[in-house]
């Protein structure tokens, strides 16, 4: 938890300007931030702005949409001042990224081993030769058996989760400071899902990365995060250490992900819901972005946005329940309240 | 893939068989015979009657087709009757490479010109450029070949003078480089008159091709990887992209040398486009029976 961190993003706002003249605000004002080591959840439904955020962390976003603002410095250097050029050199070399679906995320007419080999070549000046052997060093260490064969396969030739091995070799291959995991489990069955996460929690540990790992599925929050943040609407709306969390979440928003969860310590009926769904990024409500769907609303959320305020310390929450007294009343009785949905 | 390629070649066959049968129907069907446009109408009806009858026209038509295909297995597709019984496959491959260059030039221009248009129109949609390029697409689609290659003759060659507007060499006096370019040039308006509409499409396919592949997320993969736009183009995009592209090319030589028939007619081109036409007209079975079946076979 001391380390350097790697990765500031600071008032982060990505917007997507549609036909209408309309701006979709998909991430506003968004901080966070990554230490080495340490493994950071982003945690919301489709819709919340997590792949959004991720993507303009590597400046991947496509027209019409663009990085209006904010501070993106990856050990202190503001990516957003690097020029394309630059910006190249930066992916894959000192941030790396994974994706959702490994089906379709590998080059189909290029083997296994080429689309690593290309990476190392262009970043770490490799001959053809070095980086080969290094590409049947990375394929054993993700879980190859046969790496020396595998390196000459192509992708149709493996299943997902090997699709997935192969993909965090890719990313791993020039030692980044700072990997993104966009839901990198979705697309996988269950038992393979752990293999995927523990792989990926082994490399951190071993490369002294820091992990942002995007997700909704709040059990691989709860095994494989050290923080997690939770973003609705383009912003984060509660930010926590995990257990903290689990513990007692604070926002309306979070009470209401945790108690959709089902539990085997507890015998319920019904399972808890958020009414409604994700409202589509140019018509979120004034105020606070939540107060169409939130059980707890005021007159005040429906005014003006909250701002997200620390309430303990590595602890933050935007929601004027916190604000003054009679914040520590409403979330006491949650339980009750909830029930009512 | 032999067992694939022998089981399609043996499937051809009877293919050709039923269409040589159909063909030859429909040859006889038509009016007319050969001596209709030869002969003065002048001369002795007597004279008529036994030329016909020496060729066998009066006989039965299935006597008459077992008699052509009995000879066309063995290779031998008859003698011409307009040409004064000149061997049909002489005549055929005098004009044979001709129609082949033409075709070639038509899918150089095809290719050199949809492609790099094709990808800059993925690359950026809605441009200006890309406008330029869907007009264009419509237009060569639209336009006829008869046509097109009557405006070509008549500003390029007849206004401007660059290019010969018949023929396919100046005459016998140059050889060797000097020949092979004069050829190029007599080729140049019907090649580009003929690969007009295979570029308009070529190059709406490209562009579309490109542009899926550009949405896809290995393309995303690559550019996480750091790869530059150039390699993400011509490495990641380019090699997915095209292979529907070349797909399509295996057909399109059939499409140009039929579509050759009308474009060599108008340059005067004297492959077997204008070959087949002169045939038609003249029903000289014998061509129009052989040719068929090579235009068949080269689809």
């Amino acid at each position: 938890m001391s380390n350097e961190p790697v990765l500031q993003v600071k008032d982060l706002k990505t917007y997507f300007y549609l036909d209408d003249n309309q701006v979709a605000r998909a991430v506003d004002d968004v901080d966070l931030t990554v230490r080495a080591g340490e493994t950071v959840a982003l945690v919301g439904e489709s819709g919340s702005g997590k792949s959004i955020t991720s993507l303009s962390i590597m400046q991947l976003i496509n027209k019409p949409g663009k990085i209006v603002d904010g501070e993106i410095s990856l050990l202190g250097r503001n990516l957003l001042d690097l020029s394309d050029k630059q910006m190249t050199k930066v992916r894959g070399n000192d941030v790396a990224m994974i994706f959702q679906e490994p089906m379709t995320a590998l080059n189909p007419v290029y083997t296994v081993g080429n689309q690593i080999i290309e990476v190392l070549r262009k970043h770490k000046k490799m001959s053809k030769k070095q980086a080969r052997l290094r590409a049947v060093e990375l394929l054993k260490l993700v879980g190859f058996p046969r790496a020396e064969e595998t390196i000459d396969e192509y992708p149709h030739q493996l299943s997902g989760g090997m699709r997935q091995r192969a993909m965090i070799a890719i990313a791993i291959s020039c030692d980044p400071k700072l990997l993104i995991a966009d839901e990198p489990t979705t697309a996988l069955d269950v038992t393979i899902q752990a293999q995927i996460l523990d792989l990926m929690s082994k490399m951190k540990e071993q490369l002294n990365m820091g992990l942002l790992l995007i997700t909704h599925d709040l059990g691989v929050v709860a095994e494989y995060a050290d923080r997690v943040l939770v973003m609705y609407g383009g912003q984060i709306v509660e930010t926590s250490p995990k257990y903290d969390l689990f513990k007692g979440p604070k926002h309306p928003y979070t009470q209401g992900l945790l108690e959709s969860l089902p539990s085997v310590h507890k015998e319920l009926n019904r399972l808890g819901t958020i009414r409604g769904t994700v409202p589509p990024a140019h018509k979120f409500p004034t105020g606070c972005r939540f107060s169409s769907r939130c059980p707890h609303v005021m007159e005040q959320c429906l005014e003006k946005n909250p701002d997200l305020i620390d309430i303990e310390p590595e602890r933050s929450v935007r929601c004027y329940l916190y604000t003054g007294d009679e914040g520590a009343k409403h979330g006491g009785d949650r339980r009750e309240t909830s029930h009512s949905n | 893939m032999y067992k694939y390629i022998i089981r399609r070649i043996l499937v051809f066959i009877p293919m050709l068989f039923a269409l040589s049968i159909i063909v030859f129907a429909l040859a006889k069907a038509a009016p007319g015979d050969p001596f209709t446009t030869m002969l003065d109408p002048n001369v002795d009806r007597q004279v008529y009657e036994d030329r016909k009858e020496a060729l066998g026209l009066n006989d039965p038509v299935p006597v008459q087709y077992a008699r052509w295909i009995g000879k066309a297995v063995q290779g031998d597709f008859g003698e011409s009757i307009v040409y004064n019984g000149r061997p049909v496959m002489d005549l055929i491959s005098a004009r044979f490479w001709n129609t082949i260059y033409l075709g070639l030039v038509a899918l150089f221009f095809t290719i050199i010109v949809a492609i790099p248009i094709g990808i800059y129109s993925a690359r950026n949609p809605y441009s200006l450029l890309d406008y330029a390029a869907t007009g264009f697409g419509f237009i060569g689609l639209a336009i006829p070949n008869f046509f097109f290659g009557l405006l070509a003759i008549y500003f390029l060659s007849i206004q401007f003078g660059w290019f010969p507007a018949q023929g396919t060499v100046s005459g016998n006096e140059v050889s060797g480089l000097k020949e092979f370019l004069d050829r190029l040039h007599h080729m140049f308006l019907p090649g580009i008159t003929l690969g007009l509409a295979s570029t308009a499409t070529y190059m709406r396919y490209m562009r579309s091709e490109v542009l899926d592949v550009l949405g896809s997320d290995y393309i995303r993969t690559a550019k996480a990887k750091g790869m530059a736009d150039r390699n993400v183009l011509y490495k990641h995009t380019l090699r997915n992209a095209l292979i529907p592209i070349i797909t399509l090319m295996g057909f399109e030589f059939g499409v140009l040398v039929g579509g050759a028939v009308i474009t060599e007619r108008v340059f005067n081109y004297p492959g077997l486009g204008t070959l087949f036409l002169d045939a038609i007209i003249n029903r000289d079975y014998p061509i129009v029976m052989a040719l068929t079946l090579i235009l068949v076979y080269s689809y």
